[in-house]
């Protein structure tokens, strides 16, 4: 057995009040691809971040090549080989990417910035392992994808042998995932090692050699991945068995809550209809799901739906009112509920607490409190129901939002808006970079509330989620309904077909 | 010929007058491009106006004079950055309280050293240095090339920071850390530091703006004599795109109304005085509407960076 490429040992992060690593070992050997395997928050982005030199550890040692290393700063752990592409992308828009790869470098050739021989060196660099970059493009106009390879070419540039990516896919479309999982086994052949951090599971197995799982800030254990199946890794993760199916009661459905007719929405200064004469009903006790690829008119069409897009046309009658007339105010407040597209943007203010963030939609009512005063005992009891029904995982009702995991921050909007017994639910992407747990619950709330005898509208992108809890299926493309299937009587193929633009008329 | 003179004086004035705001532009400049936000240079250009005056006072040499601003300057910077980058206190507030401080400061220091009364102070002040044959271009040779030193100084300056901002690995690495300091720290900058060096050199270049205020542009010193030049630096910067080139533009341009305003005034046209002195303003509002739309400034700029 050789000398391994990268050892930590007994690494543990104590941060106030969370420890986020508690007595971590991973080995990973050289030319391999090694997948860092967790739920959000379980760790993994901390012990990738004290790798890379921006944490301490609390305790714990690193080896590199059998020797001991430590390290104060980033650049550091970047001289001895190790690089990392953050999920963020630590990229500055206005510079080109040979500027963004010069940053901080030590310059040999005296006063002047060598851009002329760094340009080379990338180009030379980005050829060898088949990356396509123009070097002298400015980083801000290129797109998620592109700006992925300059993060992987800086590192390469800077001297990485150990190339850490945090999540990489997540910002990627199916295309470019396929994309950088060439690049990754390419890097490997040229004997790069690759820590690739992901709760993904397919991902895992299928570019993975070894995977090393993490579960509330401890290593469960490293497996070679040929001998896990899925199931098994998320199991692992999870650390229960996980149902990739949902029980789901068929039930008669109501009388129709939503009824659109002939909504559509003609695009600033001219060109093709964002809206195109879109008519759906959504029944009480039944899940429509609409499907489509992203920007085919699901988010205008949720944002005319809730009143932040006032110019459409056509009707949408809830119970005789027609919500196209409606402000936001007067739809919030008549059992809808809606679960935005980014939980961080619109679903949650970030930097204020679970409690203010949970009475959002409430707070005027005088549900909590009269004559425009808070009582805040009555908003932290609600708060701590709340938390405590959905399981929400923060250190208490206190704590800031963005303080929490995607999964969690989205659990509080979800429990925000449900416990309003809504009528109907409008929800958009409800679990959008949520690992697979996370992704269970709240298709579990989703479908107890359906069976409550909700409506629910459920714009997603993930086919996968779609075909799983919805009980009929509205495929939009370039803001048409191409047709309304029953996931039982409809394939894959087909579904793919309308997300291309194929009247369902046409294909059956 | 006349008009040719009223040309060519024209173009001095406005050049002469517009180095003050300049080197104070391409100060601030250089302090927001590490993505701190400095309002304080009106106050930091008070104290230098006062210093220059006393050290050449004293001394006998305006260049002691001019070496006292810039100690000054560089003082009141790293005031600055000591509470901007170590304490983290709002950028804003503390470069209003430098504006307070240069403001009470220099008025009590004139008052216990000069006193009160209405003599005038004699020191040594900037002269004209004409440059041979240069100063003999028609129109433009007496305006460009008879100036004093401060005034070739800043003018110089301009291609000199343009060069060191977007042509060598120091500008790169400041640039960074006024867009992301997050990203610079990564890659090895030391973010601290290179905040504190700006805060300190582009306050230095700041006073120099001031020392030449009352040592060149006049021999004097009154208190509030820097009448907002520093903040229309400020509106400099926005306007020049936070690129030394522009800040230049942009301090000619301010300027020039200033100019015409006075020149219209003694020249006794029939217009009235009060619309006169607007032109300056209604042209600083007019050219910030019509080309500021696209100035970006630093992505971080004014947000106070922590490690970790």
């Amino acid at each position: 057995m050789s000398i391994a490429m990268l050892e930590m040992k007994n690494i543990s992060k104590q941060f106030p009040g969370v420890l986020a690593n508690e007595d971590v070992n991973l080995t990973v050997n050289k030319g391999e691809v090694h997948a860092l395997l967790g739920e959000n928050g379980a760790g993994k982005s901390t012990l990738m971040n004290i790798l890379c030199g921006l944490y301490k550890p609390t305790s714990g040692e690193i080896f590199i090549e059998g020797q001991p290393v430590k390290f104060a700063s980033a650049k550091d752990s970047m001289s001895i080989g190790i690089g990392m592409v953050h999920q963020h992308f630590m990229l500055i828009p206005t510079l080109s990417v040979i500027e963004n790869c010069l940053i901080g470098s030590k310059n040999k050739g005296g006063l002047k910035l060598d851009t002329r021989s760094a340009a080379k060196s990338l180009s030379e660099l980005a050829k060898k392992y088949s990356m396509n970059i123009d070097p002298s493009a400015l980083v801000g106009s290129l797109s998620v994808g592109e700006m992925q390879r300059v993060e992987i070419i800086k590192a390469l540039y800077r001297g990485a042998r150990i190339l850490i990516l945090d999540e990489p896919t997540a910002v990627l479309t199916p295309q470019e995932t396929n994309e950088l999982f060439k690049m990754i086994r390419g890097l490997k052949q040229h004997g790069f090692t690759v820590l690739f951090i992901s709760h993904k599971l397919n991902e895992v197995k299928e570019i993975s050699d070894r995977v090393t799982v993490l579960r509330l800030g401890r290593a469960i254990g490293t497996y070679d991945t040929e001998d896990c199946s899925v199931q098994d890794l998320a199991r692992l993760m999870v650390g229960r068995d996980v149902k990739f199916t949902v029980d789901k009661k068929e039930q008669q459905t109501g009388k129709a809550v939503l009824s659109l007719k002939g909504v559509s929405l003609l695009r600033k200064g001219g060109g093709a209809k964002l809206l195109d004469d879109i008519s759906l009903d959504v029944h009480a006790g039944e899940i429509v799901g609409i499907a489509g690829v992203d920007g085919n008119g699901q988010a205008e069409l949720v944002e005319c739906l809730t009143g932040i897009i006032c110019e459409a046309e056509g009707e949408a009658d809830y119970c005789g009112k027609d919500l196209l007339k409606c402000s936001t105010r007067e739809i919030m407040s008549s059992g809808i509920s809606h679960i935005p597209q980014d939980r961080q943007r619109t679903g949650l203010v970030m930097p204020m607490p679970l409690t203010e963030n949970f009475i959002l939609q409430d707070y005027y009512t005088g549900k909590f409190g009269k004559h425009g005063f808070l009582d805040w005992k009555s908003v932290g009891e609600s708060s701590d129901r709340l938390i405590r029904s959905f399981s929400i995982k923060a250190p208490g009702k206190e704590e800031l939002a963005q303080n929490l995991s995607g999964g969690n921050q989205q659990k509080v909007v979800v429990a925000r808006e449900i416990n309003r017994s809504p009528r109907l639910i409008i929800a958009m992407h409800p679990t959008r970079g949520l690992d697979v747990g996370a992704i269970e619950y709240i298709h579990g709330k989703l479908i107890e509330q359906r069976d409550n005898g909700a409506a629910v509208l459920l714009v997603s992108t993930e086919m996968e989620e779609i075909l799983k809890i919805s009980d009929r299926i509205a495929v939009m493309y370039e803001g048409r309904i191409m047709g309304i299937v029953r996931p039982k009587e409809t394939t894959a193929e087909k579904m793919g077909l309308m997300m291309g633009g194929n009247d369902l008329a046409k294909i059956s | 010929m006349s008009i040719m003179n009223l040309i060519s004086g024209y173009l001095a004035s406005d050049i002469r007058m517009a180095t003050p705001i300049l080197f104070a532009g391409l100060g601030l400049l250089i302090i927001n491009r590490s993505g701190l936000l400095n309002i304080g240079a009106e106050g930091t250009m008070l104290v230098s106006t006062l210093l220059a005056v006393v050290g050449s006072y004293y001394s006998g040499s305006v260049w002691v004079g001019l070496l006292c601003a810039v100690i000054s300057g560089a003082l009141m910077g790293l005031l600055f950055a000591f509470f901007t980058v170590t304490v983290k206190a709002n950028q804003i507030v503390i470069g209003a309280a430098l504006n307070i401080l240069g403001s009470g400061l220099s008025a009590t220091l004139n008052r216990i050293i000069f006193g009160v009364s209405t003599t005038v102070t004699r020191f040594d002040a900037f002269t004209n240095i004409k440059i041979p044959l240069l100063s003999d271009i028609p129109l433009i040779g007496g305006a460009l090339f008879n100036q004093m030193i401060p005034v070739y100084a800043a003018f110089l300056l301009v291609p000199a920071i343009s060069y060191y901002l977007f042509r060598t690995q120091a500008g790169l690495n400041l640039r960074s850390v006024g867009e992301n300091p997050r990203v610079a720290d990564t890659l090895g900058v030391n973010v601290y530091r290179l905040q504190y060096m700006s805060a300190i050199i582009g306050s230095a270049l700041i006073a120099a703006g001031g020392a030449y205020l009352s040592t060149g542009l006049v021999s004097s010193f009154s208190e509030e004599m820097v009448a907002g030049r520093g903040y229309i630096a400020l509106a400099a910067v926005v306007f020049g795109k936070y690129k030394p080139g522009g800040v230049m533009l942009a301090s000619l341009i301010f300027v020039a109304g200033n100019v015409l305003s006075n020149i219209l005034q003694v020249s006794g046209t029939p217009i009235p005085y009060t619309l006169l002195t607007m032109i300056p303003y209604v042209l600083t509002v007019v050219a910030l509407a019509a080309f500021a739309k696209g100035a970006v400034a630093p992505a971080s700029l004014g947000r106070p960076y922590k490690r970790g």
